[in-house]
């Protein structure tokens, strides 16, 4: 199943680590924090998404099954 | 009141196409039915009347005179959705309001008064928004949290949560009244039903009118007593909302689809007329001000965004701004839209973009250190 990575903005406090470890999926802004490209994440960067998520500190980080999502 | 069951009364709410008030727009009918079925008996409903927004006075005025039909539709929903407990979130400024619905629910039989309470709703704008009302009824802090889990997922007291303008609210109560059809009957053009705005700026006759849906700006400023002067400039649905420019925009349909069609929003109802005197650079920079002074402070693209948006806008006014400034407000509103915990700093770009459009000479003169609106600084003769 398709996976999408979400990020926890409350607890996010600009690490800047995971775009250094997924720079295909992850920028940062002006300030620091992350921009996270929009879409599933492709098959050939989901293991570097996977490491990216266990390196960010504050675990605000995820890779979210897109089944999941309720719209309302 | 009616007594529809619990699937007539969505059912007709459905029909009715009526939309939230609060600001988003989405369908109440259907909302309902998703906590409905999600509830199973242990529901909350939650009727917001924090109204942050600083140019709205709907809310008040309704719960301020209207506050029966409050209470009917907040009893209403819970008996649609299941809920035991309703609480009426109330802005702490709004006292008259607080007042009259203390005094309604006092007339109302034990059993209503048993599931229902008033909770003062801090000051500010973001007190409003939906998880930072759970979560100030939950813990007293009224910052959002981190969705999902979303109010109508796991809100009050960890139970599926119903939270719904006040206005939304006191429309269903009609709409169970006199039926879907009376509310299709109502409009203007392909518009249904009817609303209420708050009107205000340049016009004779500043504050609440209620309207039907699609009446055009032309109407809600005859509705205020007609402008009181030029205008070029006319911010709809509140700092969350956009500027426009009134004379592209004079017969725009006030109806929310209407208005998302061409890239506005109804949001909250808000109608300001900004008198051409008015630098709209100024006006902006005032109001992104304002936004950014609201941050919950908790995620860093809004609380540095924003500021950041917030003080190139103060150059930029000041008709001081930094090379770049103009440049740099455009990639930031970019940076910071769905960016936050909720959805504070997208409300706040989408204000900036409008302005960068409808403002694009003004903010282009200010960062050349040139005011187009007033071209020679004002000089007061003193006797
Ligand atoms: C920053 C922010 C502030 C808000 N403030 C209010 C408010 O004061 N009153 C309100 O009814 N909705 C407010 N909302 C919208 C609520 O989150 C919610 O969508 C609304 O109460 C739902 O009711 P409705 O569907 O009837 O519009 C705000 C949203 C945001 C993002
Ligand atoms: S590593 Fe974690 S805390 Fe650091 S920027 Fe990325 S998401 Fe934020
Ligand atoms: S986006 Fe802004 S207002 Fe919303 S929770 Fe985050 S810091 Fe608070």
């Amino acid at each position: 199943m398709a996976e999408i990575l979400q990020i926890d903005r409350i607890r996010c406090n600009g690490h800047g680590l995971c775009a250094e470890l997924l720079p295909e999926l992850i920028s940062l802004d002006d300030w620091g924090y992350p921009i996270i490209k929009p879409g599933n994440v492709p098959p050939s960067v989901v293991e570097h998404a996977r490491r990216a998520v266990d390196a960010c500190p504050v675990l605000a980080l995820r890779l979210a099954r897109t089944a999941a999502l309720v719209a309302l | 009141m009616p007594t529809l069951s619990s699937s007539a009364l969505i059912a007709e709410l459905e029909a009715s196409g009526l939309l939230g008030r609060g600001g988003a727009g989405f369908p109440v009918g259907r909302k309902w039915r998703a906590v409905a079925e999600r509830a199973g008996g242990g529901a909350v409903v939650l009727a917001n009347g924090a109204e942050g927004e600083p140019l709205s006075l709907k809310d008040r005025s309704l719960m301020a005179a209207r506050p029966h039909l409050v209470i009917d539709g907040a009893l209403l929903a819970a008996r649609a959705v299941g809920a035991n407990d309703i609480i009426f979130y109330v802005g702490s400024e709004h006292r008259t309001a607080e007042a009259a619905l203390r005094r309604a629910l006092a007339e109302r039989p034990g059993d209503v008064r048993g599931r229902a309470r008033i909770v003062a709703a801090p000051a500010g704008y973001v007190a409003g928004e939906e998880s930072a009302a759970v979560h100030y009824v939950n813990a007293g802090d009224a910052r959002p949290t981190t969705t999902p889990p979303r109010p109508f997922e796991r809100g009050v007291g960890g139970r599926p949560t119903l939270v719904q303008n006040v206005e939304s609210l006191a429309l269903a109560a009609l709409i169970a009244r006199r039926g879907h059809a009376w509310y299709q009957g109502l409009g203007h053009g392909r518009a249904r039903g009817i609303g209420l705005l708050t009107v205000s700026g340049a016009v004779n006759h500043a504050g609440v009118h209620e309207v039907e849906l699609g009446s055009t700006l032309s109407d809600a400023a005859a509705a205020a007593g007609g402008l009181n002067g030029d205008v070029g400039a006319v911010l709809l649905g509140g700092y969350f909302g956009g500027w426009a420019d009134l004379h592209e925009q004079w017969g725009l349909p006030l109806d929310a689809p209407s208005m998302r069609a061409r890239g506005l929003a109804l949001g909250c109802g808000v109608v300001h007329f900004l008198p051409s005197d008015t630098c709209g650079v100024e006006a902006t920079s005032r109001v992104m001000t304002y936004l950014a002074s609201q941050s919950a402070r908790q995620c860093g693209p809004c609380v540095f965004g924003l500021s950041a948006i917030a003080g190139a806008t103060q150059r930029l006014a000041a008709q001081s701004p930094q090379p770049g400034d103009l440049d740099r407000l455009v990639r930031w509103s970019g940076q910071v839209t769905g960016r936050g915990a909720c959805h504070h700093p997208d409300g706040a770009a989408a204000l900036m973009n409008s302005a960068l459009q409808v403002f694009a000479d003004d903010f282009a003169g200010h960062q050349h250190r040139r005011c187009l609106t007033i071209a020679e600084p004002a000089r007061v003769a003193v006797a």
